[in-house]
């Protein structure tokens, strides 16, 4: 689950982390409001969308404009770009060309800024631990900074029975060319970030620039934090921060039923059981030519309910041309599939060719079940005739 | 031979008394599989009423009593990590996690456990270990199966039904198939079960399903390529593939860990790596038993 900027700053104040003061404003007043509240005379005007690049970024209906992230230098210029920016569309490399509309301001007071640098926690699949990365290049973006500088990007691993200690913030400091009073700031900093990132179960915190200030502080200038999915039943509190508006409203519906969907934009909608199978089934559409309009994991333990659900939402899809089940039952039994898809073509008057495939547990029974109902599916044996037949459906051969 | 388990392995449930448990395990036993008995804490001193099989509060009793020496996981999300812990606590040579969804960092500290342990974990978020005609352990459907010679490890459960399908129609069958699971942090990976398949005198051949995500698969590859292929080596065919191609970077494909960060995690990229170090690429998921047939010529 992915959360705004000024939630992140706030979650991560609690630990210590230093950040700059802000408010958050939904309409000019608000913003102008908070202005008044922090010292001046310099002000940043950030929009909060999940999307990076924001100040780099432009809005749709001003694509000459300023970006998504600006500098004010009096409280009326604070409420001014606050107007300009609310209730506007921002389109960064992140978010695609179709942009995403700016719902919220976050002001913050500006700082001295003697270095920019970057720091982040995330887990190291390779040693399985949680680990901080550090690099001089702050700003840019990591993934650039690895592939062409990746001796730029310094790492130590933290091991989960000692938790973090003093050296692994003192080893990233000298190791980033910090001096004097910067490092034990910075250490605090570190230390602070990692308490925060294991007690919330973070997926990722990333703190893109962070800042040395000319006092010898150490700030967070932005902050991108998420979390692990999988832990938030124990973070109740947390749900509170998700932002509906920030997901794809088909996925959003899929999550309530516990679907796994992600929506793409092809033409061939996807029912499968398990990720693997799901991901391997969009790969085998697009090797015999169309291209898939979703992922969607229907789970091991469908029933007709859900099976209906599936096909509600890849239908509500108005790029869907033909549909393809494919289930390799093991936990999954083909009969109760078949009946979910019986029930669903005929609840949701399905019009696009339905092209079903069904192996594995009980598959006698399922295809029984789908012969007998009088349904115009277009049955397929395995993996490679289903794909083919799918997208012989959407070509109209 | 095969690796894992076999005929004689002996194998126990923790969360027996569950619906998961209690249906899996019956499967198992109906399978052939060698089942012993199980843990639900708080059940301790009962048979178990459908299995008539004995049921205890933990896992160092019931391997006393019953000398199991593997021990497959139902056990909810939330207390999976607690219930892998138990098993190694107890000295349980093969742990098999089912369990799917368990946070990422209750599995940072597990596998710390594991280092300096004397137990081999797989999963979690996997299907299981099959060793056909010998020992069933986990969810997956038995019937497709068929004693041969190919090895399969995959990341994936049922993509790993798709590759067993295809080896059985294609006539090789398999030796042992291993689920190692979709999650970023687990227990045994590529290059550990690669190990054990070139050191089998059972499996003559083998195929690895990987995903996007991660460098398990590059890792492997490079572990094959020293020690697989090359004069005096074992040179045993061995097949790949990686789902995902068409995943669009930064996106969770429902395993968590299914996601394209950096540029060296795509499909097309490990696909190379693997092709480099001397393994044939299916190119079709559709495909694996046939490029298996030509690897073997």
């Amino acid at each position: 689950m992915n959360i705004h900027e000024f939630q992140g700053k706030e979650l991560l104040k609690r630990y210590g982390v230093a950040v700059l003061d802000g408010y958050v404003a939904s309409t000019p007043e608000e913003a102008e409001e908070g202005a008044k509240k922090l010292p001046g005379p310099i002000y940043v005007v950030k929009s909060q969308i999940h999307a990076g690049g924001r100040g780099a970024g432009r809005f749709k209906d001003d694509p000459n404009g300023k970006g998504g992230v600006r500098l004010a230098k009096s409280v009326e210029e604070v409420k001014t770009n606050a107007a300009a920016m609310l209730g506007h569309v921002l389109v960064t490399k992140q978010t695609g060309p179709e942009g995403k509309q700016v719902n919220r301001l976050y002001i913050e007071a500006g700082c001295d800024i003697a270095r920019e640098l970057y720091v982040a926690l995330l887990l190291d699949r390779e040693t399985s631990r949680v680990v901080i990365m550090a690099s001089t290049e702050g700003g840019m973006e990591i993934e650039e900074v690895a592939e062409h500088n990746p001796e730029k990007i310094l790492k130590v691993h933290v091991d989960p029975a000692t938790g973090v200690s003093g050296y692994h913030g003192r080893k990233l400091a000298f190791g980033l060319g910090l001096e004097g009073k910067q490092v034990n700031s910075f250490v605090k900093f570190v230390t602070a970030l990692y308490q925060a990132y294991v007690e919330l179960e973070c997926a990722i915190v990333e703190i893109n620039p962070l800042v040395v200030t000319k006092q010898g502080d150490v700030v967070a200038l932005d902050a991108k934090v998420s979390f692990d999915d999988n832990a938030l039943f124990r973070h109740k509190d947390l749900e509170a921060l998700r932002d509906d508006t920030e997901m794809d409203p088909k996925e959003l519906d899929a999550a309530k039923f516990e679907l796994n969907y992600v929506a793409l934009d092809g033409e061939i909608g996807c029912m499968v059981n398990g990720a693997g199978l799901a991901m391997s089934t969009m790969d085998i559409i697009k090797l015999y030519g169309s291209s898939p309009a979703n992922f969607l994991d229907v789970g091991g333990t469908a029933d007709a309910a859900r099976v209906t659900e599936a096909f509600r939402i890849i239908t509500s899809d108005p790029n869907v041309k033909a549909i393809l089940v494919n289930i390799f039952g093991g936990i999954a039994k083909c009969d109760m599939i078949a009946n979910g898809i019986v029930v669903a073509s005929k609840n949701l008057d399905l019009q696009v060719p339905l092209v079903v495939r069904l192996e594995g547990t009980n598959v006698e029974l399922g295809k029984k079940i789908l012969a007998e109902s009088g349904l115009k599916i277009i049955p397929a044996d395995n993996l490679a005739d289903a794909a083919q037949k799918v997208v012989a459906a959407v070509k109209g051969a | 031979m095969a690796i894992l388990i076999d005929a004689n392995t002996r194998v126990m449930t923790q969360g027996f008394t569950g619906s998961q448990g209690t249906f899996h395990a019956s499967q198992g036993i109906a399978y052939g599989s060698k089942y012993v008995g199980g843990v639900t804490p708080g059940k301790g001193g009962i048979m178990h009423p459908e299995l008539n099989l004995p049921v205890f509060n933990t896992v160092a009793e019931c391997k006393e009593k019953t000398g199991a020496d593997a021990s497959v996981i139902y056990v909810p999300a939330a207390f999976a990590a607690d219930s892998i812990l138990e098993a190694i606590d107890a000295e349980i040579p093969l742990i098999i996690c089912i369990t799917e969804g368990i946070p990422v960092l209750d599995m940072v500290k597990v596998k710390r456990a594991l280092g300096t342990s004397k137990s081999r974990l797989v999963g979690p978020n996997c299907p299981g270990v099959i060793t056909p005609d010998a020992c069933k352990i986990g969810i997956m459907p038995g019937h497709i199966h068929r004693r041969g010679s190919v090895g399969i490890v995959s990341r994936s459960g049922t993509l790993t039904y798709e590759a067993v399908a295809q080896t059985t129609a294609a006539g090789l069958g398999q030796s042992t198939c291993v689920g190692i699971g979709g999650d970023p942090v687990k227990g045994m990976d590529f290059i550990d079960v690669l190990e054990m398949f070139l050191k089998d005198d059972e499996t003559r051949s083998i195929i690895m399903i990987g995903e996007i995500g991660g460098q398990s698969e590059v890792i492997g590859a490079e572990f094959l390529r020293k020690e697989n292929f090359g004069p005096g080596k074992p040179n045993k065919p061995v097949v790949g593939f990686i789902a995902g191609a068409t995943a669009p970077p930064g996106r969770r494909m429902g395993h968590a860990g299914a996601v394209i960060s950096g540029g060296k995690d795509t499909a097309a990229a490990k696909m190379e790596a693997m092709a480099a170090a001397g393994i044939h690429i299916a190119d079709s998921p559709a495909a694996l038993g046939s490029t298996m047939v030509k690897a073997i010529g």
